[in-house]
């Protein structure tokens, strides 16, 4: 089960892999040490997430929780394979410390994963809702949040029959480690020691296969997070967020315009900005696989928050289901396949790029250091270069700027007018 | 104004360099009120005896407006050529007296050859008041008045300068007063990413009431700004609310200029 388990994994991970490499080429191999120290702050450190308190305490809890927790399961693979019963027991007091732990974290795990699905479910807080948050998203944060508490309520169940059975002296299960959380529930527990053994078996088996089919859930939920967060900081953008990149494909052009014995660099021809998944970079792709849905940017999007269509959210959502869909279709037709749909218009619509006032309050409120603005400047460059096709009064200042050398239609020759004021 | 703003054309006929270029920008140029933000940036810089000049005609747009509409193509043309004259001065140090000129020149312009070094109006002001030149003395007193700083996106997120225009308010010993969403989470104005130009969207509120009321409920007697586009849109809001009587907006240098009655 661990072996077809990991390969599962291995096998839809590749999938992933095979699916963000559609993406274009984009250079992040530079400054290593400031990329390091920029994964360890925001994915490792999680500093971004103290902005908000109650929800990064309660993160925290389960972070640290699923952390920790995980050491306990290589016991638990061991014991399993070898037959043995708590095999690190002779840790001996480092050991009762250890589950003691353990047991304390796996309750705080409980009761965070509780409060956040109240959150959702009851208190209904506004930043899970929103127009892309319906059925699957929604139900993806549920299914993780009840499985999260059905593996710590089998962990901690695990134990307390384990600890019963210590009790009763019952042969194979000797005396090791401490348990002060499962230890309130002993008196749940039946004193029949088959049930008492069933109990702590089909605890077992069920926390050993729950962890296995949530590895492979992993994949195709946004929970995927929990493994993207740490390349996807790593490989963040480290420049000012101000600063747009320059299309060196345009440069080439823009210097032989203005200089006819320019000789451009041999580059491949390509379209200018983005229609489709494959237009965007590997980074850009990257990051809609990281996205954990929050909706942290969506709050703070001030197009978002005065009632317009945009939501950084739903484009980073847009760009991962898009991805999927065109993963499935290698898969189904082969590499070359049309389906005649695209990003642009079959799912982020134009009003939704040009809403976006490219004030950067959704990369500064992301967690994991996603940019839902670089996705939407490249949509917004194939709509202006590729097709002339922007809103009027978008035309009439490029023409501006143009002919003027002003966004407004003021003579060039009046610049310098503003000097004759007092 | 009582002295003439001297051009790159003229120092350079006389055989002089200035010790800083001031970037006016297009905003700062056409726009009736940026035009006494910028005369009074002029009056700083007279003021403390600073070796400036303008480009005059021969600024031109720095194809920002255009970057941020995804027309690539203008924006390297307009930055292609506005390098090519700021090399030919051999400029070396740029003031702008706007966030995206500012942005642009300093993040955008050094990969298609223009590398200078370049700060923003109120990073000017905050080296003068440093650096002993310039006081908030001789003019207005806004000792315990209640101001309220605007970020802009530009200049705030966009590159972190976040502490040199408070720097400049603090020494005016008012009473400065937050707004909820400041500094890092600071709300946009409405006016970036090309917005300026364009009616907005279908939506339920227009971004800049937004945030007026954000300004408002603080209870200020002014509105400091950093921006021309914030500015517009911050003065918009006022008069929508109709608070132009009790609130003034008034751009860092402005406020500077008038504390030392230039």
């Amino acid at each position: 089960m661990v072996v077809a388990g990991t390969a599962l994994f291995a096998f839809n991970a590749r999938k992933v892999i095979r699916n963000i490499k559609l993406g274009k080429a984009a250079n992040r191999s530079d400054k290593p040490q400031e990329r390091l120290m920029t994964m360890l702050k925001v994915a490792f450190g999680q500093t971004k997430m103290a902005v908000r308190p109650v929800p990064f305490l309660l993160h925290l809890v389960v972070y640290l929780g699923f952390v920790i927790i995980n050491l306990e399961v290589l016991e638990i693979v061991i014991d399993g394979i070898f037959g043995t019963h708590r095999v690190f027991a002779g840790l001996g007091g480092l050991y009762n410390f250890l589950i003691g732990s353990f047991e304390l974290l796996a309750a705080g795990v409980w009761l965070a994963c509780a409060i956040f699905l109240i959150r959702r479910n009851v208190v209904k807080l506004k930043r899970f809702s929103g127009v892309e948050m319906k059925s699957w998203p929604k139900s993806d944060a549920n299914y993780i949040l009840i499985t999260e508490i059905l593996l710590m309520s089998a962990f901690l169940l695990m134990n307390a029959a384990d600890a019963k059975l210590q009790a009763l002296g019952v042969a194979h299960y000797q005396q090791a480690g401490a348990f002060p959380v499962s230890t309130w529930l002993l008196g749940l527990l039946p004193n029949n020691i088959n049930t008492l053994i069933f109990i702590e078996r089909f605890c077992w088996w069920f926390h050993i296969v729950g962890i296995f089919g949530f590895l492979n859930y992993l994949p195709y939920s946004k929970h995927f997070h929990i493994m993207l967060a740490f390349p996807n900081t790593y490989f963040s953008n480290l420049n000012p967020k101000g600063e747009f990149t320059n299309m060196d494909s345009v440069t080439n052009e823009v210097k032989a315009m203005l200089d006819p014995s320019f000789v451009p660099a041999e580059t491949a021809p390509g379209k200018f900005g983005a229609k489709d998944i494959q237009d965007l970079t590997w980074v850009n792709l990257l990051n809609a696989y990281t996205c954990t849905e929050c909706g942290r940017c969506t709050s703070v999007c001030p197009a978002n928050m005065t009632g317009k269509l945009l939501s950084p959210r739903k484009i980073m959502m847009d760009t991962r289901d898009r991805m999927e869909e065109v993963g499935k279709n290698i898969d189904k037709h082969g590499a070359d396949h049309q389906d005649g749909k695209s990003l642009l218009d079959d799912y982020i619509s134009r009003e939704e790029i040009w809403a976006c006032t490219s004030c950067n309050a959704c990369t500064e409120a992301c967690p994991v250091n996603i940019d839902p603005l670089g996705i939407i400047v490249e949509l917004r460059r194939y709509a202006v270069m590729e097709e002339s096709v922007a809103p009027a009064s978008i035309n009439a200042m490029l023409g501006n700027v143009e002919n003027n050398g002003a966004p407004w239609k003021y003579s060039p020759a009046d610049r310098f007018n503003w000097a004759e004021g007092d | 104004m009582e002295f003439k703003v001297p051009t790159m054309a003229e120092l350079m006929a006389a055989g002089e360099e200035p010790e800083i270029l001031f970037w006016v920008g297009c905003a700062g140029s056409y726009d009736e009120r940026a035009q006494k933000i910028t005369r009074d940036i002029c009056k700083i810089l007279h003021h403390v005896g600073l070796k400036y000049a303008v480009l005059g005609t021969e600024e031109s747009c720095t194809g920002d407006p255009a970057k941020r509409a995804g027309n690539e193509f203008l924006f390297q043309m307009q930055a292609m050529t506005n390098i090519e004259v700021l090399n030919a001065y051999n400029i070396k140090k740029i003031v702008t007296g706007c966030p995206h000129c500012f942005n642009t020149i300093k993040n955008e312009y050094p990969g298609l050859g223009g590398t200078y070094e370049v700060i923003h109006h109120s990073q000017l002001i905050q080296d003068l008041i440093n650096e002993g030149k310039l006081k908030a003395e001789g003019g207005e007193s806004f000792k315990g008045k209640k101001i309220t700083y605007h970020d802009p996106c530009y200049l705030g997120r966009g590159n972190g300068v976040y502490e040199a225009p408070r720097k400049a308010l603090e020494v005016l010993d008012a009473q400065l007063v937050e707004m909820k969403r400041c500094k890092a989470n600071g709300l946009c104005c409405g006016a970036g990413g090309a917005q300026m130009f364009k009616e907005p969207e279908k939506g339920n509120k227009d971004v800049n009431i937004e945030r007026i009321e954000e300004a408002l409920a603080t209870e200020p007697q002014f509105i400091a700004a950093g921006c021309p586009f914030c500015m517009t849109m911050l003065n918009d809001g006022v008069k929508l609310k109709d608070k132009e009587q009790e609130v003034k907006v008034l751009d860092i240098a402005e406020i500077t200029a008038r504390a030392n009655g230039l």
